[in-house]
């Protein structure tokens, strides 16, 4: 044979399998990821009716601009790209796809909301983008079988409110029970989970009320709560008006077990300016530290976190509880992009972040993990009981997890 | 019955938070014929300036009064500087420049103060004071009292005093105003600063009870543009009227109309304000505007 | 004797205006086929809110008939889309006549009692409608029809025929061709009779009515036509965006439209346009401006808008071109 010689072949050959392997092993990107970069989107209320929730995103913002001075995840610096959604649902879509098809982010981190997180789950889905860590406890974003590519973080309302109904039914005589809840998706989630959690006992229920966003006072459905001889408060509201349904309640002289949802359980955003022996005897579920909580102050998670909020969140309120939810969020998403290595594709990205096993975050209340499976897309599931002392919260009981992930 | 009277209780207490912000609306319409839909949010920004003297240490009422003073410079220098070049553009225009105006409000106050809620302190005892099974709150009765008493001021001030009736001229008919020697500029400026000065004291007086944030007046100001409406826009008592009305029908409707409980009570009230529109077009005390054809 | 009308060009205004308008089809056409799909989306929502306010000047510009609460009207034919689709299988473009239909009648409804109401009183009564609407859609007892405060998802429509172009190309030229037929008719209603009559009882009411004008038959059927045009472009943005939720259509909606109209310019069909560029766009301008503040900012250009042109863009382009080009006219 001329022309070719062998070595030449013997050349081309071990020449094609070691590029063969090379790329083999090379790192794998999907958009928005080059070697010094990884692009995360993200949509929050800046404005708008629940503006007040757009300080986690700032949070976040903060936690990624640490992370990328400590030098980056494996060498690559996360650029955080959020736009205001003015929690519209229209203007969600729009950011969304903007994010999407024109800044080529590689997923959507910790969009915030219901109604905007359900105006772009059908359509994250069909592109296959991560939706990852959606900033909301509703329950439906825990189906990975009709939408692989969306998951949630916190623990669902519908499990928080279970937890709620069960202690009542085990530890209250004769209970009858009045509601007062947000008229939203939020507000009406819970709901329905409490009334899941009673069973066949919701003729325990006589008094339910609701109230909007931009209502400027709700004290007279608290007259009417007490009205109903209520001995059992479920408290679902956001912080404003969590203040003034707990001080409402206690100058009209109505002292119910109450029960305050895990939204407005801040001691410093809430209680405080409702009245702290307004505030006492309150019972709530949660699952992170209260950093203004005497017993978490000093510890040294906290203080480094106090630090972390210094150097690069001045502008944050060391008291408000968001910055706690945010920095742990992040540090969840922070975890799953590590374990992503240098394979970071949208497709792979999601299998880690449906792959976490047990992880401890340093603000996490003790015995409460991040803890994901295939099927499991429930990422925090359990909560504990803590009663309000009058100066701090205290947890008592055992941790309670959610039995089973429900739709 | 009891349940009644202490629902009574609480739609006045709600309507005297409409009504205080209805009373700036009114003053600012009195004094130059427009609604500012920013009056809302300026109030809420005069209401955080107080809070940021009060945080600093000064005395509750020192800071009243520097916030009442700070606030109608503030209104004078708006309507100088924002509302002057557009004096003679069509209404429509004049609308979208407050609605600018509540725009940059709300947004700065965010920025400055953030989102999270603020208790602000109140100058009236704490303890409730219980008359039979009805309990009352101090502060929701002082701050009625203070609506009235400034209701009072406004109405002495426009009926009795030779200003007052200067600033009404001016804002009715400019051109002759000007002829018998008002200076019409001047008037209508000195109104905007009464009106935000008359808002801040709406919003301290609020503030305690519904807690410091930037969308404090959002839902306020709808219910307070309802209640000077529904009560005649000329009429400061109308407005104040109005927000009582509007409070406690609320506050009923929402107790005793069974199948609308809580969920359209606001349905409810604006029936109410509309339906009776239809029959007095003008409000309940407000003047019919004649006019030559 | 008259003078002969000014040429730029050679061509007269008349003709430039001709050229320009077609000029604009064209790029309209092409556009989508030029950027990404994501803009293209921008621009369909942009068309939609131009019927929308196309709508609201028909009664506020040309008309005088204040309205603060349009956004109902828009909630009103989004919702009746969105219901017919999920409930009836209804394909899209069969709901927009219905919803057109229904704005109309209510509308129409609305508008025989408002003629009781004058200024300021006929706004709170817009504002009553606008403020009310979120609160009926989550209404317990209507949940089933209106999906509560869930919403409703629909589907993204399937281009026909076979078209070589995709989802959003296609919703891109249904809107356009609805668009260009709106502002036809509109154009029509506002150049004949029914224009000059809306104008005449605008401008005094009194007189009008002295010269044989019916204000209250057209004052009510204004009201009806104006309800129809935002009810088709709120029945569009439902397909458009594809999904409808009571948060969506709060004070807002109204307010912005408002905004839009006015900044636009009254009482002008090319007005609606250029409202409508504005709010689609300009928000994220502000957002590019400050990301700490941005409606301050967007607050900081309203206001300088209106400084510098209180009638309006389209007043303005009027305005430009009356100084310095001695034209007249409608537009």
């Amino acid at each position: 044979m001329t022309g070719i010689s062998k070595t030449t072949v013997r050349f081309f050959t071990v020449a094609c399998a070691a590029l063969f392997s090379m790329a083999a092993f090379a790192a794998q990107y999907g958009p928005g990821v080059t070697d010094d970069t990884i692009k995360i989107g993200n949509t929050s209320p800046y404005s708008g009716p629940a503006s007040a929730y757009g300080v986690i995103g700032k949070a976040v913002s903060a936690y990624f601009d640490m992370i990328n001075d400590q030098g980056g995840i494996n060498g690559r610096k996360i650029e955080f790209i959020s736009y205001d959604d003015g929690y519209s649902p229209p203007k969600t879509v729009e950011q969304a796809r903007r994010l999407v098809e024109q800044d080529h982010v590689l997923l959507l981190f910790e969009t915030l909301g219901t109604p905007t997180n359900s105006a772009i789950h059908k359509y994250m889905n069909a592109k296959k983008v991560p939706q990852l860590f959606v900033a909301t406890g509703a329950s439906k974003w825990g189906q990975p079988e009709k939408y692989p590519w969306t998951m949630g973080w916190q623990p669902s309302y519908k499990t928080e409110a279970q937890i709620y109904a069960k202690y009542a039914l085990a530890n209250i005589k004769d209970p009858k029970i009045a509601i007062l809840y947000q008229n939203d998706d939020y507000g009406k989630d819970y709901v329905n989970g409490f009334k899941e959690g009673l069973g066949d006992k919701t003729n325990l229920i006589v008094a339910e009320e609701s109230y909007e966003v931009n209502e400027p006072t709700i004290a007279s459905q608290i007259v009417n709560l007490k009205n109903s001889g209520a001995n059992v408060f479920l408290n679902v509201t956001t912080p404003k008006f969590a203040a003034q349904a707990i001080k409402k309640a206690y100058e009209i002289g109505w002292k119910p077990t109450q029960f305050i949802n895990n939204v407005s359980i801040s001691t410093s955003a809430v209680l405080e300016p409702a009245g702290l022996d307004a505030s006492t005897g309150l019972i709530s579920a949660g699952y992170l530290k209260d950093q203004t909580d005497p017993q978490w102050k000093n510890t040294p998670e906290v203080k480094e976190w106090e630090a972390w909020m210094k150097k690069y969140f001045p502008d944050g309120n060391l008291a408000d509880g968001s910055n706690v939810y945010g920095y742990t969020i992040a540090q969840t998403m922070v975890h799953v992009l590590k374990m992503a290595g240098d394979n970071l594709t949208r497709e792979n990205v999601m299998k880690q972040a449906a792959n976490i096993d047990n992880l401890e975050l340093p603000l996490l209340l003790p015995g409460i993990k991040v803890d994901t499976g295939p099927k499991d897309y429930y990422p925090i599931e359990c909560m504990q009981l803590q009663r309000f002392d009058g100066q701090k919260w205290s947890r008592f009981g055992d941790v309670v997890c959610a039995e089973t992930p429900d739709t | 019955m009891d349940v009644f009277l202490q629902q009574v209780v609480s739609g006045l207490a709600a309507g005297g938070i409409y009504a205080s912000l209805a009373l700036a609306l009114v003053m600012i319409y009195q004094s130059t014929e427009h609604i500012n839909l920013a009056q809302g949010e300026m109030a809420m920004f005069s209401t955080y300036i107080a809070w940021t003297l009060i945080d600093a240490g000064i005395p509750y009422w020192i800071a009243f009064v520097a916030t009442l003073v700070i606030s109608f410079i503030g209104g004078v220098l708006i309507e100088r500087l924002i509302i002057r070049p557009v004096e003679n553009a069509p209404v429509l225009s004049l609308v979208i420049v407050f609605i600018g105006l509540l725009v940059i409000f709300n947004s700065l106050a965010g920025w400055i103060f953030t989102y999270t809620i603020k208790p602000f302190p109140s100058p009236f005892p704490e303890s409730p004071i219980s008359v039979g099974n009805v309990v009352l709150s101090p502060h929701s009765l002082g701050a009625i009292g203070v609506t009235l008493l400034i209701l009072l001021l406004l109405f002495g001030f426009f009926r009795y005093t030779s200003l007052g009736l200067a600033m009404r001229a001016a804002a009715q008919n400019p051109v002759s105003a000007r002829l018998v020697g008002i200076r019409v500029a001047w008037m209508l400026a000195l109104g905007w600063g009464l009106a935000a000065a008359v808002g801040a004291v709406a919003g301290m007086m609020v503030a305690p009870v519904i807690f410091l944030d930037p969308n404090m007046m959002g839902g306020v100001l709808i219910y307070a543009f309802a209640a000077a409406l529904f009560g005649g826009i000329t009429s400061p008592g109308g407005a104040v009227f109005g927000g009582f009305t509007i409070g406690v029908v609320e506050a009923l409707a929402g107790t005793y109309v069974p199948f609308i409980g809580s969920e359209l009570k606001l349905l409810v009230a604006l029936v109410i304000i509309v339906g009776t529109l239809l029959i007095k077009p003008t409000g309940v005390f407000g003047k019919a505007v004649v006019s030559r054809v | 004797m008259t003078a002969a009308a000014p040429r730029v060009a050679g061509l007269t205004t008349r003709h430039w205006r001709v050229v320009l308008v077609v000029g604009v089809l064209v790029l309209a056409c092409v556009l989508p086929f030029l950027v990404s799909n994501y803009r293209t989306f921008q621009l369909t929502m942009m068309l939609v809110y131009a019927i929308a306010l196309l709508g609201l000047n028909l009664l506020t510009g040309y008309n005088g008939q204040i309205s603060l609460g349009h956004g109902a009207w828009f909630a009103l034919g989004a919702y009746t889309t969105a219901i017919m689709i999920d409930q009836w299988g209804i394909p899209y473009y069969w709901t927009l006549p219905v919803a057109a239909a229904v704005c109309l009648v209510v509308g129409f409804l609305f508008g025989v009692p408002a003629l009781r109401l004058r200024g300021h009183y006929l706004a709170l009564a817009t504002l009553a409608l606008a403020l009310v609407i979120p609160q009926l859609l989550k209404y317990q007892p209507l949940q089933p029809f209106t999906g509560g405060v869930q919403g409703i998802l629909i589907l993204k429509p399937e281009v026909p025929w076979g078209l070589p172009i995709n989802q959003d190309q296609w919703l891109y030229f249904f809107v356009l061709a609805i668009t260009l037929v709106m502002f036809v008719l509109g154009w029509n209603l506002i150049r004949g009779r029914v224009g000059r009559a809306l104008v005449a009882i605008r401008d005094h009411e009194v007189a009008a009515e002295t010269m044989g004008v019916n204000n209250a038959l057209y004052k009510s059927t204004v009201f009806g036509v104006s309800a129809l045009y935002t009810g088709v472009a709120g029945a569009l943005s439902a397909v458009v965006v594809q999904f409808v939720a009571p948060d969506s259509y709060n004070i807002l909606v109204s307010i912005t439209l408002l905004v839009g109209i006015v900044v636009g310019g009254l009482a002008s069909i090319s007005g609606a346009i250029f409202g409508a560029a504005f709010i689609q766009f300009i928000p994220q301008v502000a957002e590019s401006v400050s990301k700490a503040a941005p409606w301050a900012i967007y607050g900081v250009f309203l206001i300088l808008l209106m400084f510098v042109m209180p009638t309006g863009i389209a007043g303005f382009i009027k305005w430009v071109s009356y100084r310095f080009l001695g034209t007249r006219g409608g537009d």
